[in-house]
């Protein structure tokens, strides 16, 4: 297997995983969906760096270091404990439904593909489906976050369109200083710490995590 | 198609005919051993068909003609179906471009006069199964018409023996992604349309949870036998398309690569076998749900391969 199939087959399985998100309902397996599609990432700007026949250098190494530790081990385990503490363990009635969601979610991906061929590149991407996978996984990302009503599935997809936007960085890992990706990071862990924090006094306050209870200004 | 062609097919034509239940019997054998049981003896498929062909047959008087012809024409509907689709040799018996298309619609014949069948009964019980059949039915052929476009595309040919044979290793190396998920979409296909365990149970004893079985409860005698032979066909035909998708041979020998094909498909029946060991079916609003997952993967592969080849 050649390191471009690899990295085509790493992509292909990021967009499934997304896909996959829309049609479960336990909240434990989507986060270790979010899990795996972050170790797959975390591994791609290394192999785009060997591609191209170089040792992949410091950049690339705290970049993938970042990512494993941060969304493969830090986030999955404050959102499964949160799972484990509370009484909720599934999505029950999400707004679009589960097989609604998934037609929905392939025509996300379809529409990303027809998009992605008419945008020019200023640089040749490692992959030909860095740009498509990058848009479709922003997109489904997105569609997690609207449709769900349970917080922690909301931020699930604000964590899925994040990786959608990692994936578009990876066009430009040479020309983005670290200190950015790194900020990135530190952003996304912070966003992560305060929802669950959020979260938990929805719960104590409310008894349930279902946000769009939160609309109504007053109790009927 | 010439007379020598037309010779050599006569043996591979009885080892494809003797074959189905054999495969039945590789996956009551597989449960068998996965529950810690001998399991039925290899030929008691064929057992079962000597002595229902034996039987006389008996007719409801509420059941009109579409009763009787019900499965006769589906067994003519999937025998014609497999003279057009490669199963031990990489050629199929007859061929045209385009007999993709004759192929999914000579099993969507036999499966309507299945279902016809089962509605003239005017049993409830039968209705549902139907109902639940049909339903299904009209949920897995967009993921296999999906997965045949992805081989037309990658084969550039709609000639059903081209699209599975020794060009497709050419795919594989190329747009690998996509046709593993071609295989993956055609595997919950061929589930669906055998009603094997995700979606049906074919042990089932219980009127209210069956959808095929349920469908042929009235039928006897002969009759009965010809369902049951055409089931078992219908996983030969299914099997040997995911077969031949997933496994092509290049420049093989025919004598190495007619036997493989029987150890492949015979694998096929052990897999399927040990899914329906480990899993239990779904829950019956959780089904289209997987389907939709098929047609999703074979859409996924559809884009794949039409981005790759417009490069």
């Amino acid at each position: 297997m050649s390191p471009q199939t690899a990295i085509d087959a790493a992509l292909v399985l990021v967009t499934l995983l997304g896909l996959g998100m829309l049609a479960v309902s336990r909240l434990a397996t989507l986060v270790r969906f979010f899990a795996l599609q972050s170790l797959l990432l975390a591994f791609l700007p290394l192999a785009e760096e060997s591609m191209h026949g170089e040792v992949p250098g410091m950049h690339g190494f705290l970049i993938a270091g970042g990512t494993l530790a941060l969304k493969v081990i830090l986030i999955p385990y404050i959102l499964s404990r949160l799972i484990r503490t509370g009484e909720v363990h599934r999505e029950i009635e999400p707004f679009i439904g589960f097989t609604a969601s998934v037609f929905i979610g392939a025509l996300l991906v379809i529409g990303s593909f027809a998009v992605a061929t008419r945008l020019p590149l200023p640089t040749e991407p490692a992959s030909r489906l860095i740009v498509p996978v990058a848009l479709s996984t922003l997109s489904l990302g997105l569609l997690t976050l609207v449709s769900r009503l349970k917080a922690i599935t909301q931020v699930l997809g604000f964590l899925v369109l994040e990786n959608g936007v990692f994936i578009l960085g990876l066009l430009l890992l040479k020309q983005t200083p670290l200190l950015l990706e790194l900020g990135i990071l530190l952003d996304l862990f912070v966003g992560v710490f305060i929802m669950a924090i959020v979260v938990y006094h929805i719960r104590r306050e409310f008894d349930h995590m279902d946000t769009h209870l939160l609309d109504a200004l007053k109790e009927s | 198609m010439s007379v020598l062609r037309a010779l050599a097919a006569v043996p591979e034509a009885v080892v494809v005919l003797a074959l189905p239940p054999l495969l039945l019997s590789i996956i009551a054998k597989t449960k068998a051993w996965f529950a810690g049981r001998v399991g039925p003896p290899w030929l008691q498929p064929y057992y079962d068909l000597y002595k229902l062909l034996r039987k006389g047959v008996v007719y409801s008087r509420t059941t009109t003609w579409v009763f009787r012809a019900g499965p006769i024409v589906n067994l003519a509907a999937l025998l014609t179906a497999a003279t057009l689709i490669p199963i031990l040799t990489p050629g199929a018996l007859l061929g045209f471009a385009g007999d993709v298309i004759l192929v999914a619609y000579l099993l969507a014949l036999g499966r309507m006069f299945a279902v016809l069948a089962a509605l003239d009964t005017g049993s409830s019980f039968e209705g549902m199964g139907a109902s639940r059949e049909a339903t299904f039915g009209t949920m897995s052929e967009p993921a296999l018409f999906l997965s045949f476009i992805v081989m037309a595309i990658a084969t550039r040919s709609l000639q059903l023996s081209e699209m599975l044979g020794p060009q497709l290793a050419g795919p594989w190396s190329t747009i690998g992604p996509a046709m593993l998920l071609v295989v993956g979409a055609l595997l919950i296909v061929l589930l669906t349309e055998t009603c094997r365990v995700p979606v049906d149970d074919p042990a089932t004893h219980l009127e209210l949870t069956m959808i095929h079985e349920v469908m042929v409860l009235d039928h006897s005698g002969p009759d009965f036998a010809f369902i049951l032979y055409g089931a078992a066909l219908k996983f030969l035909l299914l099997g040997s398309i995911l077969v031949h998708a997933a496994l092509p041979h290049t420049g093989w020998p025919a004598w190495v690569d007619a036997p493989m094909r029987l150890v492949e498909l015979a694998a096929l029946a052990g897999i399927v076998g040990v899914v329906e060991s480990s899993m239990a079916r779904l829950r019956l609003n959780r089904v289209p749900l997987m389907l939709a997952g098929a047609t999703v993967l074979a859409s996924l592969a559809a884009v794949l391969t039409l981005t790759r080849s417009a490069a």
